[in-house]
C-alpha cells in the first residue's frame, strides 16, 4: 500500500490547482477578470477628474454682444455663452447641449431676466442660480455681506476615491457569479461532475475547492487595481488595510456562494447567464458602484441595503474613505455572511451533479 | 461464489409524457473476475443501467448490489474499490494528461501511481500535453487511465471505443484484458459485436430495456444451431420468394408453404424457398435483405449441393459469399431486428 497522506494527494489541493490552471491557462478569462476593472477606473477615472471650474453652456435669447450686461456674462469663465433664436435654444435644451436658456427683456428703463432650464438636471439648476447671480450683479447688484471662498480638494473626496470601492465591489461580484457559476455550469455540460460523483470525491471538498480558488484569484484582481488607482489617480485607502481585506473575503464568500447557489440546477449555458444576469442587474443599478444608493426613494432602502452588493460597497466606503473601524460595520457583515451561509448551504442542497 | 455484480428487477422509468420505460425488469450477475459485455443498439437501456449500477441514477425499483453492498450506504466504500469511464466525458482541455491523473488519484485514499498508470496506457509520451490536443484515442485512453488510478477491483466501462479508429480500439482491448488478467472485473457496454466477442466472457444481450439472451459468445452463436452462413443471390429474382419469411426466422425454419407469385419465363423454383431447406447440412432459410441466407453446420458440404442444384435449375448465380455466425446473427434471431435499425429509431 502506498502511502498517500502527501499533498499531492489531498484532494482539496488538487481541484484548487485544477482551478487555477484552468483560469490561467485561459487568456480571456484573465482579462477580464483584471483588466476590465481596470479599463472601467481609468475611464470613469478620467471622464470625472475634477475639472478646474465647472462650464456652463447658456444661450441667451433676443440679446446683443454689444449689451454691456451680455458683455460681462460672455468675459465671465464659468459660462459657454452661445446668442441664439428660441427654436434652436429649445433644440439644444432638449438635447443636453445647452444647460439654460436665458432672454434678456428691456422695457424702457425695467430689466428682466426669463430663465429655461429643466429643473431635475443638477447642472441645469446650478447653472441657473449662477446665471442669475452673474447677472444681477453685471445689472448692478450690490451684496449686502461680505464672503469667500474655500476650495476643498483632499483626496478621499474625488469621485475617483467614491468609485474605487464600488468597483472593487462590482469586480468581486462579476468574479464570484462567474467565475464560480459559469465554471460549475460548464463542468456539468461536460460531464466532469458526475465523473467526479463516481469517484470516493466528498462534495463539499469540490464546493470548497471552487470558492477557495475563487478567493485566490481575487487577490492579483483587488490587488492590481488599488495599485493602479493608487498610483494613476493617488487613490488611498483611509482606514485599516486590514479591515478592507477582511471585507472583501467575507464580500468574495458571499458572491462565490450566490454563484454556486445560482449555476447548482442550470443545465446550459444560456439559463445561468440568464440567471446571473438577473441577480446582478438589480444590483449594478442599485447598490451604489457609480453613485449614491441613496439616491434612491426611501421606500424602496430597505431593500437595497438588504442586497449583498450594497453591504460590502457601503462597508468599503465606510473603512476605505471615512477611516471607520470594521466594527462599525457589524450590520454589513452580518447581511454578508448570511447570504454566503445561506446561498451555499441551498446550493448544496439543491445541486445538480448531472 | 464471490459476485461483483447482483441485480435483480430492475426497472428504471423516467418522467415523462409518456413515461419512458428505460430499463424494464433487468435480471444481471457479474462475477468476480470475469468480463461481462451488455450487448444491445443504441437507446436499448445498456447506458441506464450502467449508470444505476455505478449508483449515479436511481433506479425506479429493483435490487442492485455491487461488491456485495447497495447503493445508500456507505456509498464511499463501494466508490473507492470502483473504477468508471462514463460516455462522452469531457475531461478539462486546459490540464495535461497527468494533472487530470493526479487529479482523480487524489479522490482515493489508495491508489496506483499516476505515472505507472499513465505508462500503461502507452500515454507517458503525451504526459504533460493539454487533453484538448490529444486525438480521440488518446482521450479515451486518458478516461480509462482516471478510472484505473483508484485501483479498482471492478471497472464500469461505457462505450468504450465508440467513435475509434480499428488501431485504438484494438490498445483499448489490449488493456482492458490486462487489467482482467490479474483478476479483476469488467462491465462494459458496447454495440460493437466484434468488442464483446473478443473482451467478454458473458455477454449479455439487451433490447427494449429488457435482457433478452446471456451467456458466452461461443454459446450464444452456438444457440443459433450452426456456425455459418451461405449467402447468395440469383440473377432471375426471388424477389417475391417469401415475404413472410422477411423478418428472417433462423432456427425456426419455415412456416408453410410460402407464396409463390413469381413465374419467370426459364425455370420457375417449384416450392421457394423451402427447396434449399432440403439440402445437407441445412438448419434453415431466410430472405435478407434481398438475399438467400442458409445457416449451415459445414459449407463444406452444402457448397456442392448448392452449386448442382442451381445449375440444374439454370438459375443464374450472382453472388455467393459464406461467413461465420456472429453476435450480430444472434440478435437477429432473439430480437427480430438488427441492431443498426434501432439506431435510426
Amino acid at each position: 500500500m502506498t502511502s498517500n497522506r502527501s499533498a499531492r494527494y489531498s484532494p482539496l489541493v488538487q481541484l484548487i490547482l485544477a482551478r487555477c490552471r484552468e483560469f490561467y491557462r485561459e487568456p480571456e478569462a484573465v482579462f477580464w477578470s483584471y483588466g476590465f476593472p481596470l479599463l472601467m477606473a481609468t475611464a470613469l477615472g478620467f471622464a470625472f477628474r475634477n475639472k478646474p471650474a465647472e462650464q456652463f453652456a447658456v444661450d441667451l435669447l433676443d440679446a446683443t454682444a454689444t449689451d454691456p450686461i451680455v458683455a460681462r456674462l460672455i468675459e465671465d469663465k464659468r459660462f459657454k455663452v452661445q446668442l441664439s433664436d428660441e427654436t434652436e435654444s429649445r433644440r439644444r435644451l432638449r438635447t443636453g447641449v445647452t444647460d439654460l436658456v436665458v432672454s434678456l427683456r428691456r422695457d424702457n428703463d425695467s430689466l428682466r431676466f426669463d430663465y429655461l432650464f429643466d429643473p431635475t438636471r443638477p447642472a441645469s439648476l446650478v447653472a441657473r442660480n449662477a446665471a442669475d447671480d452673474a447677472l444681477q450683479r453685471a445689472a448692478g447688484r450690490q451684496d449686502v455681506a461680505g464672503a469667500s471662498d474655500q476650495h476643498y480638494e483632499e483626496p478621499g473626496g474625488r469621485y475617483i476615491d467614491f468609485l474605487v470601492p464600488g468597483l472593487i465591489g462590482m469586480s468581486l461580484m462579476g468574479g464570484g457569479l462567474w467565475g464560480v457559476g459559469f465554471v460549475t455550469v460548464d463542468m456539468r455540460i461536460r460531464k466532469v461532475l458526475k465523473r467526479f460523483l463516481a469517484t470516493p470525491m466528498k462534495k463539499h471538498q469540490f464546493l470548497a475547492g471552487l470558492m477557495a480558488s475563487r478567493l485566490l484569484f481575487l487577490i492579483p484582481e483587488v490587488v492590481t487595481l488599488l495599485l493602479f488607482t493608487r498610483f494613476v489617480f493617488g487613490v488611498r485607502n483611509h482606514g485599516s488595510l486590514f479591515a478592507v481585506i477582511v471585507l472583501i473575503l467575507i464580500g468574495a464568500s458571499a458572491f462565490a456562494g450566490l454563484g454556486l447557489l445560482v449555476a447548482s440546477r442550470a443545465k446550459t449555458i444560456e439559463a445561468v447567464s440568464g440567471l446571473m444576469n438577473l441577480v446582478m442587474l438589480p444590483m449594478w443599478i442599485a447598490s451604489g458602484i457609480f453613485f449614491e444608493s441613496s439616491r434612491f426613494p426611501d421606500e424602496v432602502q430597505p431593500v437595497i441595503k438588504a442586497l449583498p452588493l450594497t453591504q460590502l460597497i457601503n462597508a468599503l466606503r465606510a473603512v476605505m474613505l471615512e477611516g471607520h473601524a470594521i466594527t462599525s460595520q457589524w450590520p454589513n457583515i452580518v447581511g454578508l455572511v448570511l447570504w454566503g451561509v445561506v446561498s451555499s448551504v441551498i446550493a448544496l442542497r439543491w445541486f445538480r451533479w448531472s | 461464489m464471490n459476485l461483483a455484480i447482483e441485480c435483480q428487477q430492475l426497472t428504471k422509468t423516467y418522467p415523462s409524457r409518456p413515461p419512458v420505460e428505460a430499463v424494464r425488469g433487468l435480471d444481471l450477475t457479474v462475477r468476480g473476475g470475469e468480463c461481462y459485455g451488455l450487448l444491445g443498439p443504441n437507446g436499448a437501456g445498456k447506458t441506464t443501467t450502467i449508470e444505476i449500477l455505478e449508483g449515479l441514477l436511481a433506479p425506479t425499483s429493483g435490487m442492485v448490489r455491487v461488491l456485495g453492498r447497495e447503493w445508500g450506504k456507505l456509498d464511499d466504500e463501494i466508490r473507492q474499490r470502483i473504477g468508471v469511464s462514463l460516455q462522452e466525458t469531457r475531461l478539462s482541455e486546459k490540464l495535461s494528461i497527468r494533472e487530470s491523473v493526479v487529479l482523480f488519484r487524489s479522490f482515493y485514499r489508495d491508489g496506483l501511481d499516476p505515472d505507472d498508470v499513465i505508462r500503461r496506457l502507452s500515454l507517458q509520451d503525451k504526459a504533460d500535453a493539454r487533453v484538448g490536443k490529444l486525438s480521440g484515442g488518446q482521450k479515451q485512453r486518458l478516461a480509462v487511465a482516471c478510472a484505473l488510478v483508484g485501483d479498482p477491483e471492478l471497472l464500469f466501462l461505457d462505450e468504450p471505443t465508440t467513435g475509434l479508429d480499428p488501431q485504438s480500439r484494438r490498445e483499448l482491448w489490449e488493456i482492458i484484458r490486462s487489467f482482467k488478467s490479474q483478476g479483476r472485473t469488467v462491465l462494459l457496454t458496447t454495440h460493437y459485436m466484434e468488442e464483446a466477442e473478443k473482451l467478454c466472457d458473458r455477454v449479455g444481450i439487451v433490447d427494449q430495456g429488457r435482457k433478452i439472451a446471456e451467456g458466452s459468445p461461443a454459446e450464444l452463436m452456438a444457440s443459433l444451431g450452426s456456425d455459418h452462413f451461405v449467402e447468395f443471390t440469383l440473377a432471375n429474382s426471388f424477389d417475391n420468394f417469401g415475404r413472410e419469411e422477411k423478418r428472417g426466422g433462423i432456427g425456426q425454419g419455415l412456416a408453410g408453404e410460402p407464396a409463390n407469385t413469381c413465374s419467370p419465363a426459364e425455370s420457375p423454383p417449384p416450392r421457394g424457398l423451402q427447396q434449399f431447406r432440403s439440402l445437407p447440412s441445412v438448419r434453415s432459410v431466410a430472405m435478407v435483405e434481398g438475399r438467400i441466407q442458409l445457416s449451415v453446420v459445414e459449407p463444406h458440404v452444402v457448397l456442392p449441393a448448392l452449386m448442382e442444384l442451381i445449375a440444374a435449375r439454370r438459375w443464374g448465380l450472382t453472388s455467393l459469399t459464406t461467413r461465420h455466425a456472429s453476435l450480430d446473427d444472434v440478435f437477429v434471431a432473439l430480437a427480430g431486428h438488427r441492431m443498426n435499425e434501432s439506431d435510426a429509431a
